[in-house]
Formats: C-alpha cells, structure tokens, sequence
C-alpha cells in the first residue's frame, strides 16, 4: 500500500469515526469538536484527490468560522447533554419517518453510489485550482451563488428585525 | 552529507526540513517573550530584567556582563522555571479539553509555517527561485484556513476551564477573531487582483508576490505597501486584532479578566500559550513582509538578483547559492522581528480598546474601508491591466 492511498484511508476512517461521534455525543461541546475533526477529515480526503482549493475552502470556512460559531452558542446557551430528549420520546411515525429516510439512503448510495466510468474519474477536478473554480462559479453555477446570495441577506435581514428591540412611541412626547 | 540526505525517503526528508523550521520558529518565540519584556522596559524608561546569569558567563571579563544587563539569560532562567515547576490542574476543570487547548494553540502556528517561503537563491540559469517547505498554489489561502483554526484553542480554554473569567475570555475572543478574519481576507484582495494579470494561471501563492514586486521598471520594483497602503493598513490591524495583541487583547484583558483564557493555566501549559502567540506574531509578521514589503528584496526597487550581482563581483565564493539564499533569509527575517519590534511598540504605547470599540471598529469600519478599497482597486486594475 502506498503512502497516499494509505493517507486516504486514515482519513476516511477519521472521517467516519467522528461523524458517528457527532451524532452518538451527549454533549454539545464534544460532538462540535467531533464535527471539527469530521471536517478536518474531509478536506484531507479532498487533498488526496487532489481538490487542493476544495480542501482549504472548506476548512476557512466550515471549520475555521461555523464550527466556531456552533461552539460560542453552545456556550452561550450553555447546553448540556442531558437536557436532551431521549430518542423513545419521539412519537411513532417520527421514528418510522426517519428509519425510512436512513434506509432510502443507503439503498441509493449502495444501488447508484459509484463512478459511473473512468473516463469521469480521469477529468481534472473542478476544485483544483483557482481558475476552473472561479470560472465554474461565473458561468455553470452563477444562478445558484446569486439565489444563495438573495437568501442569506435575507436571512440577515430577518435576524436584525428579530433581534432588535422595538421602542413603542410614546404619545406626547 | 547531501548524497545521504537526497537517498532517504521524501516523508523522511519532509520531516526533518519541517523539523529544522520548528527548531527555528520555537526559540524565536522564546527570545521574543525576552525582547518584550526588554522593549516595554526601553520604552517606560526602567532597566528591565538584568540579573540572571550562570557563574561560568560572569568569569568572562566583559562580554558575560553586557549579557548580563541584556537580560539574555532570563530565557533560560524563565523556560527552566516553566519546565520544572509543579503544573496543577485545578479539580473544576475539564481535564481534557484543558490540557488539549494549549496543544491547539501551537498546532497552527508551526503548520502555517509550511506554506510560507521564507528566502531565496539563484539556481544554475540565473532564476529567482524560492526556499521554503512548500510552494503551493494557494500558499495564502493554506495559510488563512490553517491559522482560522487557531480560535479553538482560546474557545476551548475559556469554556474547559470552567469559571467565569476564562469563559467571558473564550466568548470575547471567538466573536472578535471571526469579525476580524473578514477585514484581514478581503484586504489581500487587491495585492492578489493585480499578481493575477489576466492571461496567467490563477495563483494564491505568496512567492509569485514576491516574484511580482522584485520585476524591473518603477511600478514593477514598487513594494505593495507603497502601492496599496489601504490595504496594508487594513491587514496589519487585523493581524494584531488575529493575533490577540494589545490593543486587541480582549480575550486576556487583565484589567477586566484577571488573566482572560487562560487564568486557570500555569507553568509549561501557560508557556505554550505565550509561544504560540509569539509564533502567530511570527507567521502573521511573515505574511505581511511577503505580500506588503517585498519579502526577500532588500530595498524597493533592488531586487534580491541585483544584490546577488554585486555579491558576486566583490568575490566569487558570494555568488554561491548558499551565500545567496543565507543573505534573502537573512533580509527577510531582519523584516520580520523589525514588524515584531512595531508588534512590541505599539503594545506599550497604545491603551486597551473597550469590547464595544473593538466590535464597533471591526464591523463599523474596516470592513467598510476594506470592501472600498477592494472595489478601488478592482476598478482601477481593470483600467491599467486592460
């Protein structure tokens, strides 16, 4: 086994480890670590496939400011573990709702979850280098960025209008 | 010597050139813990720390006591004392997260190190080329992910410590390094705008800056601070806001705080708190003299292969590339601890920032200030590079 099928391998195994990490942590402060290192994680799995700016992207942005960010709530609200709902409290369709989804999941991924030629696998990844990337986001996917823009100002706009504290006018004054 | 080294495996290799970096960055974060010490006694007008020193040194007749009054043993004497004292970790803490926080806080700053070149020579055909451990495609980019990282650190100090005065030091320190990071990424906007004429492969990588700023001509030779000082301006003070430095030092504001983060720390795990911010000093200092003040060029509008020119005719064994690269590393660090020392200078000159100042400025106005200036530029580039 080579080194780098070797990296990707451990970093894979990472990856899964603490994902179920994530997901089975009682506490708040833990679980966001495992997501950290989830990330962490991923972008070694996009550096072993070469998707260099792929790799960096995601940890600038995903773990290096929104995994902080989920950390200071966290704290802020000082959530602990136990406060919880335990999974047999959920009612029964939920839980069939959910059981469902899962299984449609992994029978997609198991059914269609594979490079479909070669040929496909051979390309250059988009995610690369600067170039490609920056000329894939201003021509293929300029709609979806300019929607994705339009909803987070949205979003930010309605998080002002929430948080602010309006000062009812008082009459005569 | 170099045909065993060039036979062992590349991981090999790797290793020990990334060991040989440590090796350097970590006693400079040390000594720069002395020099402020010494810098803050310079500027208040008081000796500073004078005394220690190991018998054998005071036996020499004049250097062992100028080394004496230059306090250069303190280091030792300080790094023993953190090595050897008792470490207690007290009994309401979390233990894992306590002691891991330290760790996370050096992590970062000996990985950035990787990406940065810190020198160059000329190679057999006369061509500039780079020394450093790696030079990838989006040097500066690797460097801001890696270093975002940092914020874990002061997080996970201030919440594993678990009392008030380190948990409001963690609070205050992730909101203002993400509000800073926004200003700091998009002040190196313009420099990458104009290395990436159009025609030429898209690059992030902090060497081909240098490369640009050492190119002939009056606008080729200019140093970046001289072209976009806005932009300079921006980054430098979202360096000292990323770095945790007075006036920024909200996180550990002892006035308010006691210690901030890291009040519950002491002896070795306190250390490496204070190294990793020399060492953040350090990368970000390195940043800054590559993409602003021409890296390894002596002097604006000399670049490094000029002086290599006269080097070479005053004597031929200075035109060797060793010669060459010893004197781009040495340039470039004497850049480097000249903005350490501006780091020290403003510290101990400048008040703290009140919290709702630091926020206010962040967000209020060098993001402004950073987003017309990049738009500035964007339009002033697309006129010139046309």
């Amino acid at each position: 086994m080579n080194l780098p099928s070797l990296l990707f391998s451990g970093f894979l195994i990472l990856t899964l480890v603490s994902a179920l990490g994530v997901v089975l942590n009682r506490n708040a402060v833990n679980a966001a670590m495992c997501l950290l290192l989830c990330l962490v994680g991923v972008a070694g799995l996009f550096v072993a496939l070469d998707a260099y700016l792929l790799a960096f992207l995601l940890l600038l942005v995903y773990a290096g400011a929104i995994v902080a960010l989920f950390l200071f709530i966290v704290m802020l609200l000082d959530a602990r573990g136990d406060a919880r709902p335990s999974l047999h409290r959920l009612p029964l369709a939920a839980r069939v709702v959910a059981g469902l989804l899962v299984l449609a999941g992994v029978a997609s991924f198991l059914l269609r979850g594979r490079l479909p030629s070669p040929e496909v696998a051979a390309l250059p990844a988009a995610g690369a280098a600067l170039k490609p990337y920056a000329y894939q986001l201003f021509t293929t996917y300029l709609l979806p960025v300019q929607i994705l823009g339009f909803l987070l100002l949205i979003a930010m706009i309605g998080v002002i209008v929430l948080s602010r504290k309006f000062v009812p006018i008082e009459e005569g004054s | 010597m170099i045909d065993f080294y060039l036979q062992l495996p590349p991981l090999v290799q790797g290793l020990l050139k990334g060991l040989a970096v440590i090796c350097v960055i970590f006693p400079i974060g040390g000594v720069c813990s002395m020099a402020e010490r010494k810098v803050s006694a310079w500027i208040q007008g008081r000796p500073g720390p004078n005394r220690a020193i190991p018998p054998w040194f005071a036996w020499v007749p004049f250097l062992g006591k100028f080394l004496q009054r230059l306090g250069l043993f303190h280091v030792m004497a300080d790094g023993g004392k953190m090595l050897f004292k008792e470490d207690p970790i007290p009994g309401h803490v979390n233990k894992f997260y306590f002691v891991l926080a330290p760790v996370l806080a050096m992590m970062p700053a000996l990985t950035t190190v990787t990406t940065v070149p810190f020198g160059a020579y000329l190679d057999a055909r006369g061509q500039v080329t780079p020394l450093g451990l790696a030079n990838v495609d989006i040097g500066l980019l690797a460097v801001f992910a890696v270093a975002s990282l940092g914020v874990y650190s002061l997080i996970l100090a201030g919440w594993a410590s678990n009392s008030k005065y380190p948990f409001l030091g963690g609070v205050r320190a992730s909101a203002q390094l993400i509000s800073y990071e926004l200003s700091l990424t998009l002040s190196v906007l313009p420099v990458f705008l104009w290395v990436n004429a159009p025609g030429t492969a898209g690059t992030m990588s902090l060497a081909r800056v240098v490369e640009f700023q050492s190119q002939p001509g009056f606008l080729g030779g200019m140093w970046f601070i001289f072209l976009m000082p806005v932009a300079a301006l921006v980054f430098m003070i979202s360096l000292f806001a990323e770095t945790n430095r007075h006036p920024f030092d909200m996180a550990e504001g002892e006035a308010d705080l006691v210690g901030g983060f890291h009040t519950e720390y002491g002896a070795f795990k306190w250390g490496l708190f204070f190294v990793a911010e020399y060492a953040h000093m350090l990368v970000g200092s390195a940043v800054f003299t590559l993409l602003f003040l021409g890296g390894w060029n002596p002097l604006p509008w000399v670049p490094l292969a000029t002086v290599a020119g006269w080097l070479a005719a005053l004597h031929p064994l200075l035109g060797h590339p060793i010669a060459i690269g010893l004197v781009s590393i040495a340039i470039f660090l004497a850049k480097v601890l000249a903005l350490i020392f501006f780091f020290m200078w403003v510290r101990w000159t400048i008040p703290r920032f009140r919290y709702d100042q630091v926020m206010e400025m962040g967000w209020k106005k060098l993001l402004p200030l950073a987003i017309a200036n990049l738009v500035f530029y964007m339009v002033a580039i697309a006129i010139l590079q046309r």
